[in-house]
C-alpha cells in the first residue's frame, strides 16, 4: 500500500471515528435531556458554530502545509469590525460581505510572505500578528459594539430551503476544499510542503509560493467566517473572541490533520468543529459549569495529539 | 559565533542608550530613581519567566504554557488559602510544587512522547488555563494579609522586593547557561539534537529539567503577581507568553536554538519596558503597547534573521 493511500485510509478512519462520537454524544445527553436534540437546540448549535467550523477549513491548509496560525481568532475579529463599519458608514451591503474576503487574503498573504520569504517561522510570525491585530483592534474601537446594523446584512439569519445558511456555508465549503486538495495539483503540493519541502523543491514544487498561497486562501476562509460571525446578531462585539484561535486549532488537530505537517483532511476538521459546539451546548444541558469547557478542550487536543505521535511511531 | 553575539549584543546596548535617552529628554518624570525602579517592579514577573525562557529557547524549544502556569497557580493559592483554609505559606508552596508539576508534565509530553514544544505547550495552554477557570468558576480571592505585601509591593534595603528575587534567578541563569555542563548541553541540543545524542550528552534529562523549571519559575511569578496586585483572578498572566518571548527574541536568542545568553535577554527585557513605560507617558493606551511590541518582536526576529544570514556566509 502506498503512503500516501495509507494515509487517505487513516484519516477516514478518524472520520468514522468522529461520526460515531458525535453520534453517540447526541443519543446520550439526549436521553439524559430531551431537549438537547430539540430543532432549537440543534439549530442553535450549527448556526452558532458554523463559523468556527469554516474557519478550521482555512487552518487544516495551514496545518498541513507545516506551518501553524495562532491569529485567527483575531484576524476573524477584526474583519467583522471591518464589515460592520463598512456597512454601518453606508457602503452597499454586498461590499460590507465581500472587504473581509479580500482584506483577510491581503493581510494573510503578508503574513505568508514573512514566513516563506523572511523564514520568520509561523509561530513567531503569528503571535506578533495576534498581538498587532488584537491590540489595534481595542484601541481603535475603544472596546465600543457596533449597533444600527441595517435590515438585510444579517447573511447568518438567511435560510434557504429551511436550512440556516451558515449551514451551507460549511457543507459547501468543506466539499470544495476537500476536493480542492484531494484532486487538484495546488492541493498535492500542499500536501507535499508540508511532508518534506526539500523533496517537494526536487520535484518542482516552489515551497515559498505554496506557502504564500495557502496563508492568502486561509486569510479568505477567515473572511467568510468573520462575515458569519459578523451577522449572527444584531450588533457586532468588537472585541476578539478569547481563545477562538485555540478551537479552532483544536477542531483541525483533532479531525486527524497531523501536526507534524503533510497529513489530514478537512473533512475532519469540520466534525470535530461539530463535535466541540455539540460538547459546549452539552455541558449546559448536563448542569456543568461551562467554566469547565476550556479544560475539557485542553485534554481532548493533548489526547489527539498523543494519539497521533502513537499511531506515527507504530507506523513509522 | 561569538563575534556576531557581541555585535548583536552591542546594537542592543545602543539601541538601549539611544530609547533611554529619548525618553529622559521627552519626559522629566522618566529618568527619576522612582519611576526606574517602579518600571523594574512592574518588568519582574516577564523577566522571571524569560530567564527559563532562554533556555527553553536556546534548545530549539518553545514554552507557550508559562501564562497558563502563571494563571494556574494564582488561582490555587487563592484556592488553598481561602476555600481551603490552610496557612498562606502552605498554600504557596502547594502551588510552587503545582507549577513545578506543570513544566514537568509539559517536559514529560515532549521528551517521552516526542510531541513538538509548540503543539505540547499550546495544549496544555488551553489545558492549565481551562483548569483555572473551572476550578475558580471565575470567582477572585482577595483579602490577602499584610506581610504577604511585602512581595509585590515593599522594599529591601530601599530596592523594591521582588527585584532581589529576579536578580538571584537571573544569576542562576547566567551561571547555569555560561559555566556549566549543563549549560554546554543545553546549546548542543539546540545546535544539533541528534549530534548532542550520539555524543551520549543526557538530552532528554536536560529537557525535562528546563521545561520543569519553567513551571517552577512561572509559579514563582504567580506569587509575586499576586502579592503585587493582592487578588487573584484566572485570567491572570493571559498572554504574558507573547511578552516573554518577544524579550528573549528581542536580546539576540535565536528562535531556532543553539544561540543566545541570559545577558541578552536582560537587555531586551529593559528595552521593552522602557518602550512601554515611554509610550504610556507619552499617552499610549496599554492596548496600543500590545501593537508596537508585536511589531518589534517581527523586526527583531527579521534582524536576527539577517545577521544570522551574513555569519553563514
Amino acid at each position: 500500500m502506498s503512503r500516501r493511500s495509507f494515509h487517505a485510509v487513516s484519516s477516514l478512519g478518524q472520520e468514522i471515528l468522529l461520526v460515531v462520537v458525535i453520534l453517540a454524544l447526541f443519543a446520550f445527553v439526549g436521553a439524559v435531556n430531551p431537549r438537547f436534540v430539540s430543532e432549537n437546540n440543534l439549530t442553535s448549535i450549527f448556526v452558532g458554530n458554523a463559523y468556527i467550523a469554516v474557519a478550521a477549513i482555512g487552518m487544516s491548509l495551514v496545518i498541513v502545509s507545516g506551518n501553524i496560525d495562532v491569529s485567527i481568532g483575531a484576524l476573524i475579529g477584526v474583519l467583522a469590525v471591518i464589515s460592520g463599519l463598512l456597512v454601518t458608514s453606508g457602503y452597499p451591503i454586498w461590499v460590507a460581505w465581500l472587504a473581509p474576503l479580500l482584506i483577510g487574503s491581503a493581510i494573510n498573504a503578508l503574513v505568508g510572505c514573512l514566513i516563506a520569504f523572511a523564514r520568520v517561522p509561523s509561530i513567531i510570525a503569528t503571535l506578533a500578528m495576534l498581538s498587532i491585530l488584537s491590540g489595534g483592534l481595542i484601541t481603535f474601537t475603544g472596546g465600543r459594539w457596533i449597533s444600527g446594523l441595517p435590515a438585510g446584512y444579517q447573511l447568518a439569519q438567511f435560510r434557504l430551503l429551511g436550512v440556516p445558511s451558515p449551514v451551507w456555508f460549511m457543507v459547501g465549503m468543506t466539499i470544495v476544499a476537500a476536493l480542492l486538495m484531494r484532486y487538484t495539483a495546488f492541493g498535492r503540493s500542499v500536501y507535499a510542503v508540508g511532508s518534506n519541502p526539500e523533496a517537494a523543491r526536487a520535484s518542482g514544487i516552489s515551497p515559498s509560493s505554496v506557502v504564500v498561497r495557502v496563508f492568502a486562501i486561509h486569510g479568505a476562509i477567515a473572511g467568510v467566517a468573520a462575515v458569519l460571525f459578523a451577522t449572527q446578531l444584531q450588533v457586532i462585539q468588537s472585541t476578539t473572541p478569547v481563545g477562538l484561535e485555540l478551537v479552532i486549532i483544536t477542531a483541525s488537530v483533532v479531525g486527524g490533520v497531523s501536526i507534524l505537517g503533510g497529513v489530514g483532511t478537512v473533512v475532519g476538521s469540520t466534525l470535530a468543529a461539530i463535535l466541540f459546539a455539540a460538547i459546549g451546548s452539552s455541558l449546559i444541558f448536563l448542569n456543568v459549569s461551562a467554566y469547565w469547557l476550556r479544560a475539557v478542550q485542553g485534554v481532548l487536543i493533548l489526547a489527539t495529539v498523543l494519539a497521533d505521535m502513537a499511531r506515527r511511531r507504530r507506523t513509522g | 559565533m561569538t563575534r556576531i553575539l557581541i555585535r548583536h549584543e552591542a546594537i542592543l546596548g545602543i539601541l538601549f542608550a539611544v530609547a533611554l535617552f529619548v525618553m529622559a529628554a521627552q519626559s522629566d518624570r522618566f529618568l527619576t530613581t522612582a519611576n526606574l525602579l517602579n518600571q523594574a517592579r512592574l518588568m519582574t514577573e516577564v523577566g522571571l519567566i524569560a530567564i527559563p525562557m532562554t533556555f527553553v529557547i536556546v534548545t530549539g524549544g518553545i514554552d507557550l504554557s508559562v501564562g497558563s502556569i502563571l494563571g494556574l497557580c494564582a488561582i490555587l493559592v487563592g484556592v488553598f488559602w481561602q476555600n481551603a483554609g490552610l496557612p498562606l505559606p502552605a498554600a504557596i508552596g502547594l502551588s510552587l510544587l503545582a507549577g513545578t508539576a506543570a513544566g514537568f508534565a509539559n517536559g514529560l509530553i515532549i521528551t517521552r512522547f516526542r510531541v513538538p514544544p509548540l503543539i505540547a505547550t499550546l495544549a496544555t495552554l488551553a489545558l492549565y488555563r481551562g483548569l483555572a477557570e473551572g476550578i475558580s468558576q471565575a470567582r477572585s480571592v482577595r483579602g490577602y494579609p499584610e506581610w504577604f505585601a511585602v512581595l509585590g509591593r515593599g522594599e529591601f534595603l530601599g530596592i523594591p522586593t521582588q527585584l532581589w528575587l529576579f536578580a538571584l534567578v537571573a544569576l542562576a541563569g547566567i551561571f547555569l547557561l555560561r559555566f556549566t555542563a549543563f549549560g554546554r548541553t543545553t546549546y548542543a541540543i539546540g545546535n544539533s539534537e541528534a549530534a548532542a545524542e550520539f555524543s551520549g550528552l543526557p538530552v532528554e534529562r536536560t529537557k525535562l529539567l528546563i521545561y520543569t523549571a519553567s513551571g517552577f519559575v512561572s509559579a514563582l511569578a504567580a506569587i509575586v503577581f499576586v502579592s503585587r496586585v493582592s487578588t487573584t483572578r484566572s485570567d491572570m498572566g493571559n498572554g504574558i507568553e507573547l511578552e516573554v518571548i518577544t524579550a528573549v527574541v528581542l536580546g539576540g536568542t535565536s528562535i531556532f536554538g543553539g544561540r543566545g545568553m541570559v545577558i541578552g535577554t536582560l537587555i531586551g527585557l529593559c528595552l521593552m519596558q522602557i518602550l512601554q513605560n515611554g509610550l504610556s507617558l507619552s499617552g499610549v493606551r496599554g492596548d496600543g503597547t500590545t501593537v508596537v511590541i508585536g511589531a518589534v518582536l517581527i523586526v527583531a526576529v527579521l534582524i536576527s534573521n539577517i545577521l544570522g544570514r551574513f555569519s553563514n556566509d
